[in-house]
């Protein structure tokens, strides 16, 4: 087997000065020349100004989370430096312009490359100068000048102001800094990107995974209202939409959007929304008519740092307690969490079916750095998964509905138990068209046949209802699987993007001896309850890290199963790194 | 629009469930204009659609034997909206009253009128809130007492055909409860009408603001001379004060967004997700 080798590069700027351009660029030329890469990226949310860093692990084995530390750290400016110097590793390489700043000596090696001289002076265009690190990059550690330089035309022909003297420029400029550092440098750093075998692997991020499984998922109405991290998903399905025949609406306000696809849905097509915290948080009462209304729709919250505007280019998963209970009356929802970019294209299938199946609302609760997260992913993922429809109502089954005597079908509809009580809580519906037998959809509490009741033994039979579509889900909906030790003393139970970054904790404790498992939730609505009952008895102590304040799974495993858990909350904006959690199994052991 | 094979009557448009509503409430005169409306059209009640939101006049699909969709306070246009877009080939009519439409749903009436979907939209107006027992409404005149305005109404009137026209809409009328022919008819062409058909129905409040005698008092046939062309002359007729016109103010035929929507589509392909994703290598 090969010998494993990773190289985790960061990049540290100014927001508007190509920083996270650059970085993606990077990202994917490694990705192209068959490296695994996992990229985790934070910026201002201002368009212009403000300090930006991007990170991305490069390796030939598959990356699970961001790294601990930067082995490479390239600082475009004093402020970067200074806010990026100690998430360097010990004997990591810095890269610095000498006309910014003199970094103080320290145990790591240093570069020093004059990125603003070469951009200005010798390229004589200052927004090169992003390509002038690149190009520094290539001659240092690799990967080859060609790989970088096919992404960047690549990029450029997708703008509209591709021309050819700003790629002329492009080119000198990559030139120009690779001639630099091999002429002017002498490297003594270990890190080096060699030839690596091809293997294929598609590279893209959360929510551009998010997009082509909501496609295959057969969604042919989206309706959304832009905000930050979900814009982009409401822009993909923009534009794909009217290439399979879907429609596109961008709404007013979210409250617009949701009721809009609850509308499509009503007309029996599959239909979605996207947002974040704020958005979400106007979308409740659409989210109670759809769970009482019965009507299929998936929400999907990138979850931002909150509470209110918050930050919006900041990570946090701190909308887990507010989708549990969003909105007001027991409203039976279901909740399903990605990953990791995967996830993103799998389990938004999965939602699909789940709000078909359940005729239920099911939230996405994807979060920014997923959102932005770039991962190379075996093509092969990218199939088409079984989809699972609604259970309609069969017109035939009752007497005169044909199709041709109209009115003789909707004579029969009060007959139509659309609500009608079952032993899995599904109810067939009817969906409006040529022969079918119509009934009202209403948010008012109903009997069977959807007429507005209020008898208690009514409302009470339909609760329960509702309510059983859980259980039913509960039995039909796939298992957790165990990561690690199967006799862990210690186990770890997790939910949403944090999950590779807990199973390399995981395996880093297990290499240090200790007996440690993890349990990673994708679906939080309802819960596995017998998997995670099994895991809370098999180990000594659970740990539960979660990136928000008040411990919102460990509150809810609490309230469910009593567990006492150990907390590991962090709630900067940034994800966890391996390093922090496996801190704590190594302080409760 | 599908019509039925058959000739039916209002009749056949009525559900077996009783409406709430109290005894001489204007929605009723709405209500049989729809019946009219529909039957007059020989529209197919399984491929007909009737939205509306919260208020007593929202009640209303509960009352039709059409598919209904009785969503919630504010909300009944996006809802119509989403449906239609996804599926054009539905009659969608979105009902309701003044709190539903020019209260808590007003900033998806704007938004609604610019887009021009095709669909038709029948406000039910008792200048009063009904459901909650007696507030003041967006419609309500200035001055008016109520339990929410114990020492009158501050705020101005809402004038919403003058409103809807400034908006662009491709189709304007008013109608009164108490003349439910004229007003089952200018459903009927509303509906026909292909866009964003806007219907001011006048339906008085026996109960918390009754204005049946000032309203048979006030309204009055649009002027047969009246061009329904001619927005400017629409808007002058809307803001009279003394008069409240009834029957067609404005009419354009002009592009609808489903239509436009769904021209995109025509060239649709099924979806391939292998070939999708090649995109991305």
């Amino acid at each position: 087997m090969e010998n494993e080798v990773t190289v985790t590069i960061r990049i540290g700027g100014e927001s508007g000065e190509g920083t996270i351009s650059g970085g993606d660029i990077l990202a994917l030329a490694a990705a192209r020349w068959g490296y695994y890469v996992y990229t985790f990226r934070t910026f201002p949310a201002e368009i212009l100004g403000g300090p930006c860093m991007f990170q991305v692990g490069i390796s030939n084995k598959p990356v699970k989370s961001m790294g601990d530390y930067a082995d490479v750290l390239i600082c475009l400016n004093k402020e970067a430096y200074d806010r990026n110097i100690d998430d360097l590793h010990h004997g990591g390489v810095l890269i610095y312009d000498p006309s910014d700043f003199t970094p103080e000596t320290g145990d790591c090696i240093t570069y020093a490359i004059p990125f603003n001289e070469i951009a200005r002076k010798e390229i004589q265009l200052f927004q090169t100068k992003n390509m002038v690190m690149l190009g520094a990059i290539s001659g240092l550690f690799g990967p080859p000048l060609e790989a970088i330089v096919q992404v960047v035309e690549s990029k450029l022909s997708k703008s509209r102001k591709a021309n050819a003297t700003l790629m002329e420029k492009n080119l000198l400029a990559l030139e120009a800094a690779k001639k630099y550092v091999l002429e002017k440098l002498s490297k003594h750093d270990p890190y080096v990107l060699g030839p690596v075998e091809k293997a294929d692997r598609v590279v893209l991020n959360g929510n551009q995974a998010l997009v082509a499984g909501a496609l295959a998922a057969q969604c042919r109405f989206f309706a959304g209202y832009p905000i930050t991290p979900a814009s982009d998903i409401m822009e993909g399905m923009a534009k794909e939409l009217p290439a399979v025949g879907g429609t596109f609406l961008q709404a007013e306000d979210e409250m617009a959007a949701l009721a809009s696809v609850l509308g499509a849905s009503y007309g029996g097509v599959r239909a979605m929304t996207a947002t974040s915290g704020p958005g979400f948080s106007l979308m409740t009462e659409l989210i109670g008519l759809s769970s009482m209304a019965e009507l299929p729709a998936v929400i999907v919250d990138a979850q931002r740092a909150g509470p209110s505007t918050g930050m919006p280019t900041k990570m946090e998963q701190s909308d887990l307690s507010f989708a549990l209970h969003a909105g007001h009356g027991d409203t039976p929802r279901m909740i399903v969490a990605p990953a990791d970019v995967k996830d993103c294209y799998e389990l938004i299938i999965l939602a699909f079916n789940m709000a078909e199946r359940y005729q239920i609302p099911v939230l996405f609760l994807t979060d920014q750095s997923l959102t932005a997260r770039v991962e190379s992913v075996d093509s092969d993922i990218f199939k088409p998964l079984p989809l699972q429809n609604r259970t309609e109502f069969d017109t035939h089954a009752t007497n005169g509905t044909n199709g041709k005597t109209l009115v003789g079908a909707a004579a029969t509809s009060n007959e139509y138990a659309r609500y009608a009580y079952t032993a899995s809580g599904i109810s067939p519906i009817s969906t409006p068209g040529t022969g079918a037998v119509a009934y009202v959809a209403t948010g008012l509490e109903h009997n069977e046949q959807g007429h507005p009741d209020y008898e208690p033994e009514d409302h009470t039979a339909m609760m329960e209802k509702r309510f059983r579509k859980l259980d039913t889900a509960t039995e039909e909906l796939p298992q957790p699987q165990l990561y690690g030790d199967e006799d862990a003393t210690i186990g770890l139970i997790g939910w949403g993007s944090t999950e590779g970054t807990i199973q390399e904790a995981v395996d880093r404790a297990r290499a240090r001896g200790y007996k440690a498992a993890a349990l990673h939730l994708k679906i939080l609505s309802p819960l596995p309850d017998r998997t995670i009952r099994d895991f809370i008895h098999s180990v000594q102590k659970v740990i539960v890290p979660e990136c928000n304040y008040s411990g919102q799974l460990a509150n809810l495993l609490g309230a469910k199963y009593g567990l006492q858990a150990i907390r590991v909350n962090k709630f900067g904006g940034i994800p966890f790194t391996a390093g922090e959690i496996l801190r704590a199994i190594e302080e409760v052991s | 629009m599908t019509q039925m094979v058959i000739n039916p009557t209002p009749k056949d448009y009525k559900s077996d469930v009783k409406p709430t509503w109290c005894p001489g409430c204007g929605d009723f005169g709405v209500l049989n204009a729809t019946y009219r409306g529909l039957a007059g059209l020989k529209l197919a009640p399984d491929q007909t659609v009737v939205v509306s939101g919260i208020g007593c006049s929202s009640r209303f699909p509960h009352f039709m034997k059409t598919f209904g969709f009785h969503s919630v306070h504010g909300r009944a246009l996006p809802v119509a909206q989403g449906l239609k877009l996804a599926r054009p080939d539905l009659t969608v009519v979105a009902v309701g009253g003044d709190g539903d439409f020019f209260s808590i749903g007003a900033g998806h009436l704007i938004h609604a009128a610019l887009r021009n979907i095709d669909i038709t939209v029948v406000v039910m107006d008792n200048e009063i809130y009904g459901l909650t027992k007696g507030q003041t409404s967006p419609t309500s005149p200035q001055g008016h007492v109520t339990k929410s305005t114990p020492y009158g109404l501050l705020a101005s009137q809402f004038n919403p055909v003058a409103t809807l026209l400034s908006l662009n809409v491709s189709f304007v009328a008013r109608g009164y409860s108490a003349k439910p022919k004229e007003l089952g008819a200018l459903i009927e062409q509303g509906i026909m009408h292909k866009g964003f058909s806007f219907i001011h129905a006048l339906s008085p409040c026996p109960t918390f603001f009754h204005t049946f005698d000032a309203w048979d008092a006030s309204v009055t046939l649009i002027p047969a001379d009246h061009n329904t062309s001619d927005r400017a002359q629409a808007v002058a007729l809307a803001m009279e004060t003394e008069k409240q016109y009834i029957g067609l103010f404005y009419k354009e035929d002009r592009p609808t967004m489903n239509d436009a929507a769904h021209q995109l589509a025509e060239r649709a392909r099924p979806f391939d997700i292998e070939q999708y994703i090649k995109r991305y290598t």
